[in-house]
C-alpha cells in the first residue's frame, strides 16, 4: 500500500481505472440507460432488492474455487441441476412452504456432493485448464440431467402427480409450478420501507453465508485453500494435500450453489425444467466480474456490487432498447451480449496482465544495465 | 542428553547412478553437532544429487534408489519422502523459493503447521475447520526470526519483499521447526546483497552455537572459509578433499574443484584467429530467461572460429543463444555480417543464416512423433524452401521425398546415428542419437553461423566424442562459425579456440582454450550473484 501512495495522482487514477475497467463501464452504461428506460426510482429499488435476494447466494458460491486458484467455476450449474431434481421431487410430494424448501436443500446435498466430487476430480486432471474443463463438464452433466428428468422420472423414479408429468406418462413437463412455494422465504417477516419490500429472512441467510465465508478464510482449510490457490507446488511441498483441497473447494461451491438455486426458485415461483439452470453459471460469473473480481481474486464486496450493477443493467436494458430503437428485443439482446462480453473481457485482461508482468522484468533488466553504466562512468 | 560418541550425520559409501551413468561414487564424510560444513564443487559434481539423497527426494527413489548408508546419531536411516527427513530433524532451504507469494512472512513460516483452535464446526466436520490461532502464529514466527538473528518484517507479504528477505523467510521457516538438527543451505547467498550475506553468515554462526549443524553449499568460496568448520570438495561424483577450513584457501579449493590433473587434460588443437574479422557482434544484450538471466553481455565472435561459452549454472550462459535467436525476451543489439538483426524474432535470425541447436532437445529440438527424415529436412524446407519441387511455376510446392531421403541418409552415415532406418520416429532413439539428429537438422540448413547449446548433456562418453568431433569437422570443413555453450569446461577446452566465461549475467573474461583450469575457475566465481 505504501508503495502506491508514492505514485503521482494521475498514474494512480489510471491504475484505478485500468483495474476496475469493467465496473466503471457498467456504471456508465447504467447511468445512460436509467433515464432512457424511465422507470421510477422506487420501482428500480424494488427490483434490485428482489434480485439481490434471488442471486446473491448463488454468486457468493463462486468465491470458494477462486480462493483455491481454480478460477471461475462454470460448473456451479451442477449444483443448480441437483437442486432442480430435489425441487421436482419435493413438489411432487406436495411438501410446500418453508418445510419444502428446507427438504429440497437437504435433498440437493447428496446430488451436489456427488457431482462436485466428479467435477473436482476431473479438474484435478486438467490443472491450469480448470475453467474450460468446468464449462465442458456442464454440457456432459446436462445430458445426465436431461436423461433423468426426461426418461427416468415417472418410469423408474415414481412421480405421483400427473400435473407435473408429460402427457405420455413419464418425464417432467417443461414447467413445474412452484406456486405454493413462491416467495415463501422472501415473504417471511418481510418489511416494507417506503414501498420497497425487503425480504428480511433471505437477506439474513445471505448475511450468514457471508459471515461463514469470512470465518472460513480463517480456518485451517481456508488457509490451505488460499495457499493451494497461489502456488500448488509450494503447498504440496509443505505437505498440504493439494488435490483433496481443490476437490473440497469445488464440492463446497456446488453444495452452496444448490442451496442458492432453491432460494432462486422460490423467488421465481416456477421451475423451467430444461432451461432453468442453463444460464445460471454464466450470469452469476458475469455479475461477479462486473463487481470488479478477476479470475484469481474475488471478494464479498465484488459479489454485492456486481449483482447490483449487473442486474440494474438487466432491468433497464429492455426499456432503453425500446427508447432507442422502439423495440425492446434489442435491449434483451444487448444484455445477453454484454454478459458474455464481460466474461470474455475478464479472461483477456487476465492474460494481458500476465504478459505485462513478463515484459516488465525485461524493462527492469534494461534499466539495470543503464544504471550500472552510469555508475561506471562516475 | 545425546550420546556424543556418534556424530550427528555420517555418510558412508554413498553411491548413485542414473541409468548406468555413475554420478556419485563412494561418498564418505561425517558432520558433528553444531558443526558447519562447506560443500563445494563445479556444476555436475554431484552436490545436488547428494543433498537430494540426504533429503529423501522422490527423484532418487524413482531412479532406483542409492547405495551406501546414511547414519543420524549413529542410527541408520532411510528416507522415502522429504517429510521423513523433516521428521528426523533435517531442514533444507532450496535454491528456488518455496514461498506463497500472497502470504505474509508469518503465514509462510508456519505454512501447514499453523497452530489452531477448536470450535463447534470442527468438532463435527473434522479438524481442518479449526480456526487459526493468529496470536500464537505471531509468537512462533517472532521466535523463529529471533533465532535466525536477522530482522525481517513478519507481517510483510512475500511478493512485496526484496529477494534477500524471501531467502531469510525460508530459513526462518526451517528454524521454526522444533526438531531441527541439521540445516542444508543450497546456495543461499546467491540472491543476497553483500550486507545480507554478511548477516546470513552471522546467523549461521549463531545456529551452530545453538547446536544446529549446517551444510552450506555456495560458489562464493570466501564465505566458506569465513564460516565453515570444514570443507568438502566434490568433483565428478567423488569427494576429492575433506579438510578443516583453517587449513585451506580459496586458491586451493578452486584448484580442487576444477583441476583434473592439469597435465592429462587434452586441450584440442586451438587455433589463433585473432586476425579474422568479426562476424557476430553482441552489444549490451539482456535476456529474460528464467533461471538464466543475462544482464549485460557484449561479445564479438570472429569468423571461422569455435567460441566456447562456459560458466556455472544459472549465471546466464544459456540465455545468450536463446536471447539472440529470439526464444526469450531480449534487448540490446546484435550485428551479424554488418547487418543488425532484430531481436525477439526467430524467423529473422534463421533467414540471416543463423542456426541454433537448443539445449532442450525434446521440446524445442525435435518433432518427436515424426520420422528422422522429417526432423532433418523440416527446418530447411520451411525456411529455405529446400527439398521442394515446384510445379506450375511455384503455384504448388511438392515435397522432394527422394532428396529428403538422401540428405538424411548422408547425415545418418556421417554422424553414425544408430537407427533402424531413416523412417524411424525420433522419440524411439536414445538421447545421444537424438542429439545427433538435432545437429543433422542444423547442418541441413547449411548455416553460416551455428549456436550449439549443451550438445553433450545427458549422453554417454562415446556419443560425446562423436558429437564434438562432428562439430569440429563442420566448422573446419564448411567454414562455419560455431558458438558452443556448455557446462563442462573440459569439453570446451577440447573443442574450442577461445572460451568466454559468463558469471552473474556478464562476460567475466575470455581466455584461450589453453589457459589453466585455475584461471577459468576464478573467472567462473568472480561475479557470481
Amino acid at each position: 500500500m505504501s508503495k502506491k501512495t508514492n505514485l503521482p495522482a494521475g498514474k494512480r487514477a489510471l491504475g484505478l481505472v485500468r483495474n476496475n475497467a469493467v465496473s466503471i463501464m457498467f456504471i456508465v452504461i447504467c447511468a445512460v440507460f436509467i433515464p432512457m428506460a424511465g422507470f421510477s426510482p422506487s420501482y428500480l429499488l424494488n427490483e434490485i432488492v428482489t434480485r439481490m435476494g434471488r442471486n446473491l447466494f448463488l454468486v457468493l458460491c463462486l468465491l470458494f474455487p477462486i480462493m483455491a486458484g481454480m478460477g471461475l467455476n462454470f460448473a456451479m450449474t451442477l449444483g443448480a441441476m441437483g437442486a432442480e431434481i430435489a425441487v421436482i421431487l419435493v413438489a411432487d410430494w406436495q411438501i410446500w412452504g418453508i418445510p419444502g424448501m428446507v427438504l429440497a436443500m437437504i435433498l440437493s446435498i447428496p446430488f451436489s456432493i456427488f457431482l462436485g466430487f466428479i467435477c473436482g476430480t476431473i479438474q484435478n486432471m486438467a490443472k491450469g485448464r480448470e475453467m474450460i474443463t468446468s464449462y465442458m463438464i456442464n454440457f456432459f452433466i446436462n445430458g445426465w440431467y436431461q436423461m433423468i428428468v426426461l426418461y427416468i422420472m415417472g418410469s423408474i423414479i415414481p412421480i405421483i402427480h400427473s400435473s407435473i408429468m408429460l402427457p405420455r406418462g413419464y418425464g417432467i413437463r417443461n414447467t413445474v409450478s412452484l406456486l405454493n412455494m413462491r416467495q415463501c422465504l422472501d415473504d417471511l417477516l418481510a418489511i416494507r420501507v417506503a414501498g420497497v419490500k425487503i425480504p428480511v429472512v433471505t437477506f439474513i441467510l445471505v448475511a450468514l453465508f457471508c459471515l461463514f465465508i469470512v470465518w472460513f478464510r480463517r480456518t485451517k482449510l481456508g488457509q490451505d485453500m488460499r495457499a493451494v490457490g497461489q502456488d500448488m507446488e509450494v503447498a504440496k511441498a509443505a505437505g498440504i494435500d493439494v488435490d483433496r483441497t481443490r476437490i473440497i473447494s469445488v464440492v463446497m461451491s456446488t453444495v452452496f450453489a444448490g442451496f442458492g438455486m432453491v432460494i432462486y426458485l422460490q423467488n421465481i415461483g416456477n421451475l423451467p425444467t430444461y432451461t432453468g439452470h442453463a444460464q445460471i453459471g454464466m450470469f452469476c460469473i458475469a455479475a461477479l466480474l462486473v463487481g470488479g473480481a478477476s479470475v484469481e481474486r474475488a471478494s464479498i464486496g465484488n459479489a454485492f456490487l456486481g449483482v447490483i450493477l449487473f442486474h440494474l443493467m438487466f432491468i433497464v436494458a429492455p426499456g432503453a432498447g425500446a427508447f432507442i430503437t422502439g423495440d425492446s428485443m434489442v435491449g434483451e439482446y444487448f444484455r445477453v451480449f454484454l454478459s458474455y462480453g464481460v466474461i470474455a473481457i475478464a479472461l483477456i485482461m487476465y492474460e494481458a496482465k500476465k504478459r505485462m508482468v513478463k515484459s516488465r522484468t525485461g524493462r527492469e533488466l534494461a534499466e539495470a544495465q543503464t544504471l550500472s553504466e552510469k555508475e561506471a562512468a562516475q | 542428553m545425546r550420546n556424543n560418541v556418534n556424530p550427528l550425520l555420517q555418510m558412508q559409501n554413498i553411491k548413485k547412478d542414473f541409468f548406468g551413468n555413475q554420478v556419485l561414487t563412494d561418498i564418505n564424510f561425517t558432520l558433528g553437532e553444531g558443526e558447519v560444513l562447506g560443500l563445494c564443487g563445479e556444476n555436475g559434481a554431484g552436490k545436488s544429487t547428494l543433498m537430494k539423497i540426504l533429503f529423501g527426494m522422490d527423484v532418487i527413489r524413482e531412479t532406483g534408489g542409492y547405495g551406501g548408508d546414511i547414519l543420524i546419531d549413529g542410527q541408520k536411516v532411510e528416507f522415502s519422502t522429504p517429510f521423513d527427513a523433516l521428521e528426523a530433524g533435517i531442514g533444507m532451504v532450496h535454491q528456488e523459493f518455496s514461498l506463497i507469494p500472497g502470504f505474509s512472512a508469518t503465514e509462510n513460516i508456519l505454512l501447514n503447521r499453523e497452530p489452531c483452535k477448536k470450535n463447534i464446526v470442527s468438532e463435527v466436520f473434522g479438524e481442518r475447520l479449526n480456526t487459526l490461532d493468529y496470536k500464537e502464529m505471531d509468537r512462533r514466527s517472532e521466535a523463529a526470526i529471533k533465532k535466525m538473528g536477522v530482522a525481517i518484517d513478519a507481517n510483510m507479504v512475500i511478493s512485496d519483499m526484496p529477494v534477500g528477505h524471501k531467502q531469510f523467510t525460508e530459513i526462518a521457516r526451517e528454524l521454526s521447526k522444533d526438531q531441527l538438527k541439521l540445516l542444508i543451505l543450497d546456495e543461499p547467498t546467491a540472491v543476497l546483497t553483500e550486507k545480507e550475506a554478511e548477516a546470513l553468515l552471522d546467523s549461521i554462526r549463531g545456529m551452530a552455537s545453538r547446536g544446529i549443524s549446517v551444510i552450506f553449499i555456495t560458489h562464493r568460496l570466501h564465505e566458506i572459509l569465513a564460516v565453515c568448520d570444514k570443507v568438502v570438495v566434490m568433483r565428478d561424483g567423488f569427494v576429492v578433499r575433506d579438510v578443516p577450513a583453517t587449513e585451506t584457501s580459496v586458491e586451493d579449493i578452486t584448484k580442487w574443484m576444477v583441476g583434473r590433473d592439469v597435465q592429462s587434460a587434452t586441450v584440442g588443437e586451438a587455433r589463433d584467429n585473432s586476425g579474422a574479422k568479426t562476424i557476430l557482434s553482441i552489444q549490451n544484450l539482456w535476456v529474460d530467461m528464467p533461471g538464466e538471466t543475462v544482464r549485460d553481455v557484449s561479445l564479438d565472435v570472429r569468423e571461422g572460429e569455435i567460441l566456447g561459452i562456459g560458466g556455472l549454472a544459472g549465471q546466464g550462459k544459456l540465455g545468450i543463444p536463446n536471447g539472440v535467436m529470439g526464444l526469450y525476451e531480449a534487448g540490446g543489439k546484435v550485428v551479424f555480417h554488418g547487418v543488425e538483426i532484430p531481436l525477439n524474432n526467430p524467423r529473422k535470425c534463421l533467414d540471416a543464416s543463423l542456426a541454433f541447436v537448443s539445449e532442450d532437445r525434446r521440446d524445442v529440438g525435435l518433432l518427436l512423433d515424426e520420422s528422422l527424415e522429417w526432423n532433418v529436412a523440416f527446418p530447411a524446407m520451411q525456411i529455405q524452401e529446400k527439398f521442394l519441387k515446384k510445379l506450375f511455376g511455384g503455384l504448388i510446392k511438392w515435397r522432394d521425398e527422394k532428396g529428403i531421403h538422401q540428405v538424411t541418409q548422408k547425415y545418418i552415415d556421417e554422424l553414425q546415428i544408430k537407427c533402424t532406418s531413416s523412417k524411424q520416429k525420433a522419440k524411439e532413439l536414445s538421447g545421444g542419437n537424438q542429439q545427433k539428429v538435432c545437429l543433422a537438422k542444423a547442418f541441413a540448413l547449411e548455416p553460416k553461423f551455428l549456436f550449439v547449446s549443451e550438445p553433450t548433456r545427458g549422453i554417454d562418453v562415446g556419443a560425446k566424442a562423436l558429437v564434438l568431433e562432428a562439430l569440429k569437422q563442420f566448422n573446419r570443413g564448411s567454414g562455419v562459425t560455431v558458438v558452443m555453450i556448455s557446462s563442462e569446461l573440459e569439453e570446451l577446452r577440447q573443442t574450442c579456440d577461445r572460451i568466454a566465461i559468463v558469471s552473474g549475467g556478464r562476460v567475466a573474461g575470455i581466455l584461450p582454450a589453453a589457459a589453466s583450469s585455475e584461471e577459468f575457475g576464478l573467472l567462473m566465481v568472480s561475479q557470481v550473484i
